[in-house]
């Protein structure tokens, strides 16, 4: 059963990564993307690290991909200028992918593969990967955490205070005050009756 | 399994620095627009109780949180002169920012984190808590280089140093990951076990250590790693270079201490050679084209990579004599630059910087006092007797033959002579060319002229009976080596 949801798995993912680089619409390409990256989740799964595959979820799929998707659609890519020099740069790129062939292949044929191929020993004594994480980043790793907890806020402030501009000219909606109306700041009681006299 | 928080009272002073911060992020987004000040003496408050606290911590020695905080004697001098660097900052910056619209909260609050970066990289006992100081502190110091951000120049200058820092952080991050290869281990403590026997020429921890000393002389800003340091400073609004030249260079001290002298002590031959080298250049590149500078920001930056020449010369000594030679050669090096960049905060005005050298002109006959304030400050940079300038350059030229460098030493001194061409020019200007047309204005922020008044009468203070100080930075260092 998990050999048969592996291959499933694989197939989809290396599917979906071909199509990423030959939609012909961006948009399309992306969400391929958004594919291969749940295919890859579903795979981590198998394989018994459940944290890292919903971690691939959540941050790429949740935040990255949808960073990446309103990029291309705010701005206008004209594909075809970007497809201009495909043949010209065809050989480097084969040239590229050999050496990256030839590397992978010295690879397997240099180290035994029986090294690569078993697991980095048992993971799971009972508990889960997310909790044994948990338990050493909240232990051991403590003050790092924090520390890296306190870098994210400085980046936070950094950002706000280098681009935040409040600009009196532009029509923006003023929250507080609209929720603070009142109702006899927006309505006025005439008597008609008495006017109509 | 042992529990976490055993040593964490440690940590206090960090922890309430941290709170503190955003503290006054808080204060500021609430009351900010109608009461400026509040936010401005929480973070003195804030400074003056770290104090407090890291005082209350003498004496005491050990490890929190598994080895990644170390609490000795260095961690404590360290950590009460970068507190008192920041508290100089602020007082110094108030006035200063005010005028062009800078007083808000978060240059408070980077400041204040910033400050928290130095002391957890000063306490760090561990590759992590180095690395995670190191970039707690960077980030804040990008931000606040281009906090003014109508300016182009402060704007280039951050992009600039957030580059050339991202790539400094990677080649320091490439040797802790070799050296981690090496010895299996995060820990300070442990690294410099694991060393203890490897071989002299072994290739790869050669290669780990050449990486680590390119990382630090980069924060340090020594030659020829120096490159974004002109720039930065020159750009960066004038508090914020004053911040840049004080707290962040002792952090960078400690970084080393930490790195090489502690993990690193057993091959200490092979960066010893490379912090010979660091020293020439640092001392030759900042004392030659500084006198080419006719911009006093720039000028002393210059300065600052000469100076950092003459702190690495301690390194090289590398014994505990040297090595405290250093850090009251830092320190005191730090308390100069506040207050040579204090003395541009002060004399600035609205839509005026008084950052070139011939801006100075006629100072005597204007301003009597700071232009007396003005020489003290020459003079300590300088290495003139009664200020303290004088005895940080003795005290590391000492180490330094102690340990069998007499070259460098000699080398040293000439250089220290080069350096005290440019550092009297800016008083020949201030006391014997003629003011310019149009007298200046009485003005000048009354905190930074109290701040720089104690500060350069510290200088000479200190200098008079450097006794103190001077064991105080040798008790420092004894538990290290």
């Amino acid at each position: 059963m998990t050999t048969v949801l592996f291959y499933v798995f694989s197939a989809i993912l290396l599917g979906s990564a071909v199509l990423v680089i030959t939609a012909r619409n961006p948009v399309y390409s992306a969400l391929y993307l958004v594919l291969a990256f749940f295919s890859a989740a579903a795979l981590f799964l198998l394989l018994g690290a459940e944290f890292l595959g919903l971690i691939l979820i959540l941050v790429y799929v949740g935040a990255v991909m949808v960073l990446f998707l309103f990029v291309v659609m705010m701005l206008d890519i004209n594909l075809a200028r970007l497809r201009e020099g495909f043949l010209r740069y065809l050989p480097l790129g084969l040239a590229v992918a050999l050496v990256g062939v030839l590397e992978l292949s010295a690879v397997f044929w240099t180290a035994p593969l029986g090294r690569l191929t078993a697991p980095a020993g048992s993971l799971s004594h009972g508990t889960s990967n997310t909790r044994a994480l948990g338990t050493l980043l909240y232990t051991h790793y403590l003050y790092p955490f924090e520390i890296a907890a306190t870098i994210l806020l400085v980046a936070i402030i950094a950002a706000i205070a280098l681009t935040l501009r409040r600009r009196p000219e532009t029509r923006t909606q003023a929250i507080g005050e609209q929720l603070a109306v009142q109702v006899r700041d927006r309505l006025r009681m005439v008597d008609l009756r008495e006017s109509g006299k | 399994m042992q529990n976490p928080l055993v040593h964490w009272s440690f940590a206090i002073p960090e922890i309430w620095i941290l709170v503190m911060a955003c503290v006054v992020l808080l204060v500021d987004l609430f009351w900010g627009q109608k009461q400026r000040d509040l936010g401005f003496w929480l973070s003195i408050f804030c400074l003056t109780g770290a104090m407090v606290l890291s005082a209350a911590e003498m004496g005491k020695a050990g490890s929190a949180f598994y080895g990644q905080l170390l609490m000795d004697r260095f961690t404590n001098t360290a950590d009460l002169a970068v507190e008192l660097l920041g508290l100089l900052v602020l007082f110094y910056s108030r006035g200063y920012l005010m005028l062009r619209g800078l007083y808000r909260g978060e240059v408070l609050a980077l400041l204040l984190f910033g400050t928290l970066g130095a002391m957890v990289m000063i306490s760090g006992g561990n590759l992590l808590s180095l690395y995670l100081g190191l970039e707690l502190l960077a980030l804040s110091q990008y931000a606040l280089v281009a906090i003014y951000r109508d300016q182009l120049r402060a704007t280039e200058a951050g992009l600039k140093y957030f580059i050339l820092g991202a790539l400094a952080s990677g080649l320091l991050l490439y040797g802790m990951s070799l050296l981690y290869g090496l010895t299996g281990s995060l820990g300070i403590g442990k690294i410099g076990m694991a060393l203890s026997d490897a071989s002299p020429d072994n290739y790869v921890l050669i290669v780990a250590l050449v990486f680590v000393v390119a990382g630090v002389a980069f924060k340090l800003g020594a030659a020829p790693f120096h490159m974004w340091l002109p720039d930065a400073y020159q750009g960066a609004p004038t508090p914020v270079t004053l911040f840049m030249a004080s707290a962040p260079k002792i952090a960078a001290f400690a970084l080393a201490v930490r790195l090489l002298a502690e993990a690193g002590s057993s091959a200490m031959a092979i960066w010893q050679q490379l912090f010979v080298a660091l020293a020439v250049l640092s001392m030759l590149i900042g004392n030659v084209v500084a006198i080419a500078q006719t911009n006093l920001k720039r000028m002393l930056a210059y300065s600052t990579v000469s100076n950092i020449g003459f702190l690495a010369l301690g390194i090289v000594a590398g014994s505990q004599n040297g090595l405290a030679s250093a850090l009251f050669y830092v320190v005191v090096y730090a308390l100069m630059a506040t207050a040579g960049f204090g003395m541009i905060v002060y004399l600035s005005r609205e839509g005026f910087e008084a950052e070139e050298i011939s801006d100075f002109r006629g100072l005597v006959q204007q301003r009597p006092w700071t232009a007396f304030l003005l020489l003290l400050i020459m003079f300590s940079l300088a290495g003139v007797p009664p200020t303290v300038g004088f005895y940080a350059k003795v005290a590391v030229f000492q180490a330094l033959v102690q340990a069998g460098f007499v070259w460098l030493a000699v080398f040293g001194v000439l250089m220290a002579v080069v350096g005290a061409f440019y550092y009297l020019r800016v008083l020949k200007v201030a006391f014997f060319d003629p003011p310019p047309e149009g007298a200046r204005t009485s003005g000048g922020d009354p905190l930074a002229g109290i701040t720089l008044t104690v500060n350069s009468l510290a200088l000479l203070v200190l200098g008079i009976v450097p006794a103190p100080l001077m064991t105080f930075c040798f008790h420092a260092l004894q538990e290290v080596m």
